[in-house]
C-alpha cells in the first residue's frame, strides 16, 4: 500500500519538475537580456496588459525610438531596454521590478499609474536602484521621502498650476470669458487629486469664474447620462472635465444627445486629446481643448522624435505618454554619460544633476529639486484640429490658432 | 499524524528558514507571494472548507485590516502590533454581522456568497468616499532606505519575509489544533448534515459563527501584514471583488478543507503564474498570461475537483482514511 | 428650482426605465439558466460582452445594424450554450456552488482575455444613425436609440413568455425545474432540457448584448460589473420568475439613474448593493418568487 522508499527515481522526478518550474523564469529573461552590447540597462515598467493597456503600450512606442534618436543626435549611449509588464496591478509591479532589478538593470522607468509607482519605488528605494518616473500626478510619489527617485511628470497641483495660468491665456486670447463653471470628474486616484487640488488652489488664482457644482462619476461607470444632466442643470458657462480615455467619450456623447453647448476646458487630464477619442468621435471631438504638457513643436530634438515615430509606427499619432517616456530615457543617457558608471549612487547622483536644455516637452531645462521633482514642466493649450491635436497657446510654442469659445454640435464649421 | 510526514514537514521548515540566504530578491519576493496566499488561503479555508459557508467577500476583512491599522499608524503614529488588536476587531465584528445576518435568515450557497460580495462592495464605494483614509486618493505608508524596524514594520523583504512565514506556520499549527478539537469535530458534523447535527444537539449557530469569526480575524491579520509590505491601500483594490477570488483559489485548487491544500495550491498557483507570465512576455500578446492561467484552473478544477492535495497525498501514501 | 427638479427627475426615471428593460433582458437569461439548473453562471457577464463584440465587429465590418445581427447573435449563442451545456457544465450540475464558481470563474477569465487578446483594450463603440436622435414626449427628451433598445427587448421576453407557457418544450423545462425526479418520473430527457435550457439563456444574453453595444461602449473589462447587476436583479425580481427578472430590471435601472441624480453619481452602486442586503434579508425569494421547497 505504501512506497518502502519516498525517494524514487519518480518522487526526484517530479521534484526537479517542480523546481523547474520554479526557476524557468530566471533562465527565460536571462537568455533575451544577452543581446547587443549597450552601455546602460533599463527595465522599463508599463500596464501592458489590464484596463490601462492602451497607454502603457504607447508609452512604449517613445521608448521603441530612443536609441535610434540618440545615434541621430550623435550621442554616444546606447541603452539596453527591457519592458516588463506591471497587469495594471501593484502587487505585480512589485514582482516585476524586483525581477527587474535581479536581471541586473542599472535604472527603472515608470509606471504611469500612482499606485503601481510607488510599488515599484519601494523596491528602487530597498535595492538603492534609480527610479525615473516617466508618468505618474499623484503627489506623494516625491513627498514619501524616497530617496532613489526623480520624477519627469508634473504633479496634480503643478498640472493645475499650468492650467489656470493658461486659461487665462485663453481668455485674453480669444475675449470671452465665462463667469461659472461646474467641475465633472472622474472619482479615481488621480481624479480626487485634481479635485482635491483644485479646491485648495482655486482661491489663490484669482479666476474670473465661480466653480458652482462639483459632479463625481464612478471610474466604471459605463454611462454619464444622469451626471451630465446634472451638469447641464447648473446653467453653467463652462465645463472643466476631468477624466480619462474611456469617460471621455462618454461625456460627450451625453452632452451631444442632451444638447448641451457650454465652454470646455479640460484642466490637465488624459482623455480628449487621444488618438482613440479623436478617431471615435469624429466631428464631435473637433475643437476640445485640453491644458497638458506636451511635445514642443518648436524643439529641434521634437522633431526628430516625431520623425523615427512617424518612421517606426505609422498608424500611431505621437503624444504624451510616448514624449515623456522618451525623455525618461534621455534622462537615463545623461545620467550615463556624466556618471561615466553604472553603479547606483553614481548614476543616482548625477541623476539629481541632471540638467537637459535641449529636451522634446514644453518647458524649461529638465532639472529636478532636492525632492527630486523636476519643476520646470509647462502644460500647453492643445485644441484637436482637422483630426490632429495641435498646441495653439503659447505664442511661441503654436502650430495652429485657437478656436474658443468651440462652435455648437450642430455648427456648419464641425466636418 | 505518520513519521514520514512529520520528517517532510521539519525538512521543508528548516529549508525555508534559510531560504533568504539561498534566493535572490526576485525568489525571494515570489516565495513570499505564496507564503500569503497560503496564510490567506487557510483563513478563508475556516471559513469554507470547515464550516461549509462559500464567502466571496473576503478582502473586506483584509482591506479592513489593512486600513485600520495602516490608518492608526498613519495618523497617530500607532504600531502595527498594537494596531493589529484593533484591526481584529473591526474585522470580526463584520464578520459577526455577516454571518449572523446570513445565518439568522438562513442565506446558504450562492445567497450567501452574493451577501457577502454585497458588503464588500458597500465597503469599498464607502472609502471611496471616505477622508480620513485617503479616500479613492488612497493611504500611503512612509518609506526609509536602510530603516530596520520591527517594532513599525519597516523594513526589507527579509524581515517582512520571516514575520509572514511565522504567520503562516502559526496559522497551519491553529487550524490542525482546531480540526482535532471538539469545534472541529462538530464543524466536521455540520458540513456533512446541518440538520442531523443540530438534531444529536450540536450548537450549529454557535459553531459557524466561531467560523466566521476565526477566519475574519486571521484575514484581518494577512491584510495588516500587506498594508505594511506594499505601503499603500486603495479601495479598488484592498476590498475589490478580484482579491476576494483571489483569496479563494489557492484553497479551492489545494484541497478544500484540508490542512495542506492552502499551501499545495499556493505554490501551484503562484509558480504557473510566474511561469505564465514569462511566457507571455516572450510571446507578446497581451492577455496571454491570464488564459493559459485561465486554462490551468479550468483543467484542475476539471479532473482534481477534489484539489491537487488530496491527490498528492494519495500518490505519496500519506493519507490518513478519517 | 422645483419644476426644473422634477423634469430632472422624471427625466432620469424614463431613462432609467429603458435601460432597466435591457438589464431585465440579460437578468431573464440568468434567470433561466439558474432557475432551472441552480447553476451559478459567473461568466454570465462574460457572455454579454461576447455578444457585444460579435455585434460590433458585424456593424464595424459589415455595416449591419446590431438589430439585424441580433437574431442570428441568439441563434449562435443558443447553439454555443447548448453544447458548453452538454460538454462542461452538465456534469457539474449537482457539484458544490464552490466547485461550480471556479469552473464558470476559470470559463469567464479565457473569454474575458481571448476577448482582450483578439480585440485590443480600448473601448469600441458603435455609432448608428440614429445615435444622437432623440424622441419628444412633451417635455421629456427620450434617447431614441435606447427606446428602439427597450422595444426589441420586451419583444423578445414577450416570445420567451410564450414559448414557457405555450409549447411542449418550454412546459417541460418549468417541470423540469419545479421538480426534476417528477420530471424523470414521467420521462421527460432531462439532460437535453438543462441543455436547451442553457441555450436559451445564453441566446438571451447575446441578445442583450447585441442590444448593450447601442447604448454603451464594450471593453474587455466590463464583465465583472455586469454579471454582478444579473445576480443583483435576479435576485431583487425573484428567481423562477420572468417578470420578475423584468421587473428587477426595470428597478435596478430606475434606482441607479434617481440615486445619481438625487445624490453623488459615484455613490451609484452603493444603493444597488445596499437595496440587495436588504433583499437578501427581508425576502430572499425576491419580488415575485415563489419561497423555496426545502
Amino acid at each position: 500500500m505504501t512506497d518502502r522508499n519516498r525517494f524514487t527515481r519518480r518522487g526526484l522526478g517530479r521534484a526537479a519538475v517542480g523546481a523547474a518550474l520554479l526557476g524557468a523564469p530566471l533562465p527565460l529573461r536571462f537568455a533575451s537580456a544577452q543581446s547587443a552590447p549597450a552601455n546602460l540597462k533599463v527595465g522599463l515598467l508599463l500596464p501592458m496588459s489590464g484596463a490601462q493597456a492602451l497607454i502603457g503600450q504607447a508609452c512604449k512606442r517613445g521608448a521603441d525610438i530612443a536609441n535610434d534618436v540618440f545615434a541621430e543626435l550623435k550621442l554616444p549611449v546606447k541603452l539596453d531596454i527591457v519592458t516588463y509588464d506591471t497587469e495594471t496591478k501593484p502587487d505585480v509591479a512589485r514582482t516585476q521590478a524586483e525581477k527587474a532589478v535581479e536581471a541586473g538593470c542599472n535604472a527603472l522607468v515608470g509606471a504611469f499609474d500612482s499606485g503601481q509607482t510607488i510599488a515599484i519605488a519601494q523596491v528602487a528605494e530597498q535595492k538603492g536602484v534609480p527610479l525615473i518616473v516617466n508618468i505618474a500626478a499623484a503627489p506623494p510619489i516625491t513627498e514619501s521621502g524616497y530617496k532613489f527617485i526623480v520624477r519627469n511628470f508634473p504633479t496634480a497641483p503643478m498640472l493645475l498650476t499650468s492650467a489656470f495660468e493658461m486659461q487665462k491665456e485663453i481668455f485674453k486670447a480669444s475675449g470671452v470669458t465665462p463667469k461659472t463653471a461646474v467641475l465633472l470628474s472622474i472619482n479615481d486616484t488621480f481624479g480626487s487629486a485634481m479635485m482635491g487640488g483644485i479646491k485648495a488652489m482655486f482661491p489663490k488664482f484669482d479666476m474670473p469664474y465661480q466653480i458652482v457644482e462639483t459632479i463625481s462619476y464612478d471610474a466604471a461607470a459605463k454611462d454619464l447620462s444622469v451626471e451630465v444632466a446634472k451638469a447641464k442643470a447648473t446653467k453653467a458657462d463652462m465645463l472643466m472635465p476631468i477624466c480619462r480615455l474611456n469617460d471621455a467619450k462618454l461625456m460627450v456623447q451625453e452632452m451631444v444627445k442632451q444638447r448641451w453647448e457650454p465652454m470646455m476646458i479640460n484642466p490637465g487630464t488624459p482623455g480628449m486629446y487621444e488618438e482613440d477619442f479623436i478617431k471615435t468621435m469624429g466631428k464631435y471631438g473637433e475643437y476640445t481643448v485640453s491644458i497638458q504638457p506636451w511635445l514642443n513643436p518648436k524643439s529641434p530634438m521634437t522633431v526628430i522624435v516625431d520623425k523615427y515615430h512617424g518612421a517606426k509606427f505609422p498608424k500611431d499619432q505621437i503624444d504624451i505618454d510616448a514624449g515623456f517616456t522618451f525623455e525618461a530615457m534621455l534622462i537615463a543617457a545623461h545620467a550615463w554619460l556624466d556618471a561615466k558608471s553604472t553603479k547606483p549612487d553614481a548614476l543616482m547622483d548625477a541623476l539629481r544633476k541632471t540638467k537637459i536644455d535641449d529636451h522634446v516637452m514644453v518647458g524649461g531645462p529638465i532639472q529636478f529639486d532636492a525632492k527630486g521633482q523636476n519643476v520646470n514642466i509647462k502644460g500647453a493649450v492643445l485644441q484637436n484640429l482637422q483630426r490632429k491635436v495641435q498646441v495653439v497657446l503659447p505664442a511661441d510654442a503654436a502650430e495652429a490658432k485657437l478656436v474658443f469659445p468651440q462652435p455648437g454640435w450642430g455648427d456648419k464649421r464641425r466636418t | 499524524m505518520s513519521a514520514r510526514l512529520l520528517a517532510g514537514l521539519a525538512i521543508l521548515l528548516a529549508l525555508l528558514l534559510v531560504a533568504p540566504a539561498l534566493l535572490g530578491g526576485y525568489g525571494l519576493s515570489v516565495l513570499i507571494l505564496i507564503l500569503y496566499f497560503a496564510f490567506v488561503g487557510q483563513a478563508w479555508n475556516i471559513m469554507m472548507g470547515f464550516a461549509g459557508q462559500l464567502s466571496l467577500g473576503h478582502a473586506l476583512y483584509a482591506g479592513l485590516g489593512g486600513y485600520v491599522a495602516a490608518g492608526l499608524y498613519v495618523h497617530y503614529g500607532i504600531g502595527p502590533w498594537a494596531g493589529v488588536f484593533v484591526a481584529i476587531t473591526a474585522a470580526v465584528a463584520a464578520g459577526s454581522v455577516i454571518g449572523y445576518l446570513g445565518f439568522r435568515f438562513s442565506l446558504a450557497g450562492v445567497y450567501f456568497a452574493l451577501l457577502t460580495i454585497a458588503f464588500a462592495e458597500f465597503t469599498r464605494i464607502g472609502f471611496d468616499n471616505w477622508s480620513w483614509s485617503g479616500g479613492s486618493g488612497g493611504l500611503f505608508l512612509k518609506v526609509e532606505r536602510g530603516v530596520t524596524d520591527l517594532a513599525n514594520l519597516r523594513g526589507g523583504p527579509v524581515l517582512f519575509y520571516y514575520v509572514i512565514l511565522a504567520l503562516t506556520v502559526g496559522a497551519f499549527g491553529l487550524c490542525h489544533l482546531l480540526l482535532r478539537s471538539r469545534l472541529g469535530r462538530y464543524w466536521l458534523a455540520i458540513r456533512e448534515d446541518a440538520e442531523a447535527a443540530q438534531a444529536v444537539g450540536v450548537p450549529v449557530l454557535r459553531c459557524k459563527m466561531l467560523a466566521v469569526m476565526i477566519s475574519a480575524a486571521l484575514t484581518a491579520i494577512a491584510g495588516v501584514w500587506n498594508a505594511f509590505y506594499y505601503n499603500n491601500l486603495f479601495p479598488e483594490t484592498a476590498f475589490s471583488i478580484g482579491r476576494s477570488i483571489e483569496m479563494t483559489l489557492s484553497p479551492i485548487i489545494g484541497g478544500l478543507g484540508t490542512l495542506g491544500g492552502p499551501l499545495v495550491g499556493a505554490v501551484v498557483l503562484t509558480s504557473l503564474g510566474e511561469l505564465f507570465t514569462s511566457v507571455g512576455e516572450a510571446l507578446n500578446i497581451p492577455g496571454i498570461k491570464q488564459i493559459f492561467y485561465g486554462l490551468a484552473l479550468l483543467v484542475i478544477i476539471m479532473y482534481r475537483p477534489a484539489g491537487l492535495w488530496p491527490w498528492i497525498a494519495a500518490r505519496l501514501g500519506l493519507e490518513r482514511k478519517p | 428650482m422645483t419644476a426644473d427638479f422634477l423634469l430632472a427627475l422624471s427625466q432620469a426615471i424614463t431613462k432609467g426605465l429603458l435601460t432597466g428593460m435591457v438589464y431585465g433582458l440579460m437578468a431573464l437569461g440568468l434567470s433561466v439558466i439558474f432557475g432551472v439548473m441552480r447553476v451559478v453562471n459567473f461568466a454570465h457577464g462574460e457572455m454579454m460582452m461576447i455578444g457585444m463584440y460579435l455585434a460590433w465587429a458585424a456593424f464595424d465590418a459589415l455595416q449591419i445594424s446590431p438589430m439585424l445581427s441580433l437574431p442570428l447573435i441568439a441563434l449562435l449563442f443558443f447553439g454555443a450554450g447548448y453544447l458548453l451545456q452538454r460538454s462542461l457544465i452538465q456534469p457539474f450540475i449537482n457539484r458544490p456552488e464552490h466547485q461550480q464558481f471556479l469552473l464558470l470563474l476559470a470559463v469567464a477569465t479565457l473569454i474575458a482575455n481571448g476577448c482582450l487578446a483578439i480585440a485590443g483594450p480600448d473601448s469600441r463603440t458603435i455609432q448608428l444613425d440614429s445615435q444622437f436622435d432623440s424622441y419628444e414626449l412633451g417635455p421629456l427628451v427620450l434617447d431614441a436609440v435606447r427606446v428602439h433598445a427597450a422595444v426589441v427587448a420586451l419583444l423578445i421576453a414577450a416570445l420567451l413568455w410564450l414559448f414557457f407557457t405555450h409549447t411542449r418544450t418550454g412546459k417541460a423545462i418549468r417541470a423540469a425545474a419545479d421538480n426534476h425526479m417528477g420530471a424523470l418520473v414521467v420521462g421527460l430527457d432531462v439532460r437535453r432540457l438543462y441543455a436547451v435550457t442553457f441555450g436559451i439563456g445564453a441566446a438571451c444574453v447575446g441578445a442583450a448584448g447585441a442590444l448593450m453595444i447601442t447604448v454603451i461602449p464594450v471593453t474587455p473589462f466590463l464583465a465583472g460589473d455586469y454579471t454582478l447587476l444579473a445576480f443583483v436583479i435576479v435576485i431583487v425580481g425573484g428567481l423562477g420568475s420572468m417578470t420578475g427578472a423584468l421587473l428587477g430590471g426595470l428597478l435596478i435601472g430606475v434606482s441607479e439613474a434617481v440615486a445619481g441624480l438625487l445624490g453623488d453619481p459615484a455613490l451609484k452602486s452603493m444603493f444597488s448593493f445596499g437595496l440587495l442586503i436588504v433583499v437578501l434579508l427581508l425576502r430572499p425569494q425576491g419580488l415575485l418568487g415563489r419561497k423555496e421547497q426545502r
